[in-house]
């Protein structure tokens, strides 16, 4: 049952630890790269699970703000870069803490008219409004020719944080997991605090919710905007680790990607979005070594889970979650 | 800008509009009468231009290859409807969401190992070839307009359907009550099963017709599925007027935005500028409207 999920929690963190260890053991640096990947996915899925996993809100447009962290760091870097002011005379950056800053803000401050608008409806109507909305914003991403358009742009080199260098695979990728960490303890205080359970409510029973004085719709915008700021910042290190910021960060087959994490992990669970993370990459890696038609095979083992397991990952390893 | 220019443009919208209405109107039948979320809609209209194409290049024949497109996206999606989407009626819509999700991944990398990443093409029939003139001394493809007259002829047949056949009078029943209509005798699994068919073929049908004008290749069925839910969210899901006025609506829109806002924008700012802004504007109009719309009427515009 339930008192099986810390136990499982902290052996998939653990594990996650491991794997850049190990790969630094063996002399394979590579699968340093996959752990990062994995805990920034995680990272940007944990964001979402806010949203989907406790308010129900099933946003199908959150690659918007992980494209949007992704263009944040690119474009302060470049600007950074060739020494040209962004608007104003505000230089660019390369210091990662303000990059996350205004990568954080600047997704905030894009998720409040989306979630404002989207959230005036419900159900079916969200899920193709948030859709539309992150559609709108990577149509102008390759329509604008300023920063790369369709060819995306590059990072000349990985952004840069005090007393760390990140330029190495270790100390950026410990740079992330503390991020990730960061963020699941937050993610797990929000859960217990009374905005969580009015955010939990709010999917229940939104007529209840109202009628003891919560008005639920403050509630999901909260919810909505804090998790689009988490996956922007997601977005802003994955430019990083990429070096490289593309329109298909913005694209929806990446909304649906995320959405897919949450779902192979387990909804709602605070290291569903982890698990979930893992076995993508695993799967990624794995599939993709064997057959360049990768996808064909995640799309069936997809298919499966959702139609015979639902509770994914942790729903097999944890039991099912206790109601709350 | 002359006339002819303008009113080519206002006939391409409507062409694109008609396109989306074909597209919208399976989604949006579907949703109506099952609940569902089908984003694997996409893929249906891949499967109708592929099998056109495939099979056009077979016969010679551009007609046969429109009637494989047909029976092509209906077969398919009886099939899928039986193997996957029954068992999702039940079901949230983020599971609908998933499946159909999971279902776009198997159908277009399924292509892409059957048929090659390389496009293939598809001729117009040498019926529809040539131009008509327009007033004001134009000249409009022939082609495009008989796909209008397509749609347009879709939509009465649709609605005659519909209104005044014995199997729309189930549809509209299993619209407004599903539990009554399966109560009162009515084989409820084998009407939804006709209905996803009748939405696959649809699909297939304007793949094939696009597959004329564009390329025919894995994932040209996205950018079409997403326009179209814009569409039956801005129409009311769950619509056919809402799904044609939104078809229209969207499609000229789009095609007006493209064209005119670059050179509205070219009287207030310097050439190259206002190319640029005036291209990522027009993108982002539909949306921009469709967000408008939202605004105000939450349900869509004629709401079921």
């Amino acid at each position: 049952m339930a008192a099986r999920e810390p136990t499982v929690n902290t052996l998939l963190a653990l594990l996650l630890m491991a794997v850049p260890l190990v790969a630094l053991a063996i002399g394979e640096p590579f699968y340093i790269t996959l752990a990062t990947r994995i805990a920034i996915l995680a990272l940007a899925a944990v964001g979402l699970n806010i949203a989907l996993g406790l308010g129900g809100l099933v946003s199908f447009g959150h690659a918007a703000f992980f494209g949007l962290g992704g263009y944040v760091a690119a474009i302060l870097a470049t600007h950074a870069f060739n020494g040209e002011p962004l608007f104003l005379g505000i230089p660019g950056t390369t210091s990662m803490p303000v990059i996350w800053f205004v990568a954080i803000a600047i997704c905030a401050l894009i998720a409040l008219p989306i979630g404002a608008i989207s959230l005036r409806t419900a159900g079916v109507y969200f899920i193709m409004i948030t859709l539309a909305f992150a559609q709108m914003i990577y149509y102008f991403a390759i329509s604008w020719p300023a920063y790369g358009g369709e060819d995306g742009l590059s990072l000349y080199v990985r952004n840069s944080l005090p007393l760390v260098n990140t330029a190495k695979p270790l100390p950026f990728f410990l740079v992330c997991y503390a991020l990730l960490m960061l963020a699941l303890a937050l993610f797990w205080l929000i859960r217990g605090s009374r905005f969580g359970a009015a955010l939990q409510a709010a999917r229940q029973n939104a007529t209840r919710l109202s009628a003891v004085g919560i008005a639920p719709f403050n509630i999901n915008l909260a919810a909505f905007v804090m998790s689009a700021m988490m996956t922007g910042l997601a977005g802003a290190l994955f430019a990083d680790l990429n070096r490289f910021a593309s329109p298909s960060m913005l694209s929806w087959h990446m909304s649906g990607e995320l959405i897919v994490l949450i779902i192979l992990g387990g909804k709602g669970r605070l290291f569903g979005p982890v698990a979930g993370a893992m076995l993508y990459v695993f799967f990624e890696y794995a599939l993709g070594g064997i057959t360049e038609r990768w996808q064909f095979f995640l799309g069936l083992i997809l298919l499966g889970v959702v139609l015979f397991a639902r509770g994914g990952l942790l729903g097999l390893l944890a039991g099912k979650v206790q109601h709350g | 800008m002359s006339t002819a220019l303008l009113i080519e443009q206002l006939l391409n919208g409507l062409q694109l509009g008609v396109m989306l209405f074909l597209m919208a109107a399976g989604l949006t039948l579907i949703f109506g009468v099952m609940g569902l979320i089908n984003l694997a809609h996409g893929s249906l209209y891949m499967i109708g231009a592929f099998a056109c194409a495939i099979v056009a290049s077979a016969t010679g024949s551009f007609w046969i290859g429109l009637i494989a497109s047909l029976v092509a996206a209906a077969a398919a999606g009886a099939i899928m409807e039986v193997l996957v989407i029954r068992r999702l009626y039940e079901r949230d819509h983020l599971d609908q969401v998933l499946a159909t999700f999971a279902l776009i991944l198997i159908f277009s990398e399924g292509s892409r190992w059957l048929f090659g990443s390389f496009a293939l093409y598809l001729d117009i029939p040498p019926l529809l070839q040539g131009a008509v003139p327009l007033p004001g001394g134009g000249q409009y493809q022939l082609y495009r307009l008989a796909v209008i007259g397509v749609g347009i002829s879709v939509a009465v047949g649709l609605h005659v359907l519909i209104s005044r056949t014995r199997l729309g009078m189930r549809i509209r029943a299993g619209e407004s009550d599903r539990e009554m209509i399966a109560a009162l005798g009515i084989d409820i699994q084998t009407l939804y099963t006709v209905v996803f068919a009748l939405g696959a073929a649809l699909a297939g049908l304007a793949g094939a017709l696009v597959g004329a004008l564009q390329s025919v290749q894995v994932g040209m069925g996205e950018p079409v599925l997403i326009l179209a839910f814009v569409v039956i969210v801005i129409g009311g899901i769950g619509s056919i007027k809402g799904a044609l006025v939104g078809a229209i609506l969207v499609g000229t829109i789009d095609t007006m935005g493209r064209f005119l806002l670059p050179k509205t924008l070219a009287l207030i700012l310097p050439a190259s500028q206002a190319g640029m802004i005036g291209a990522a504007l027009a993108s982002m109009l539909i949306y921009i409207v469709m967000a408008l719309i939202l605004a105000f009427r939450p349900r869509g515009l004629f709401a079921a």
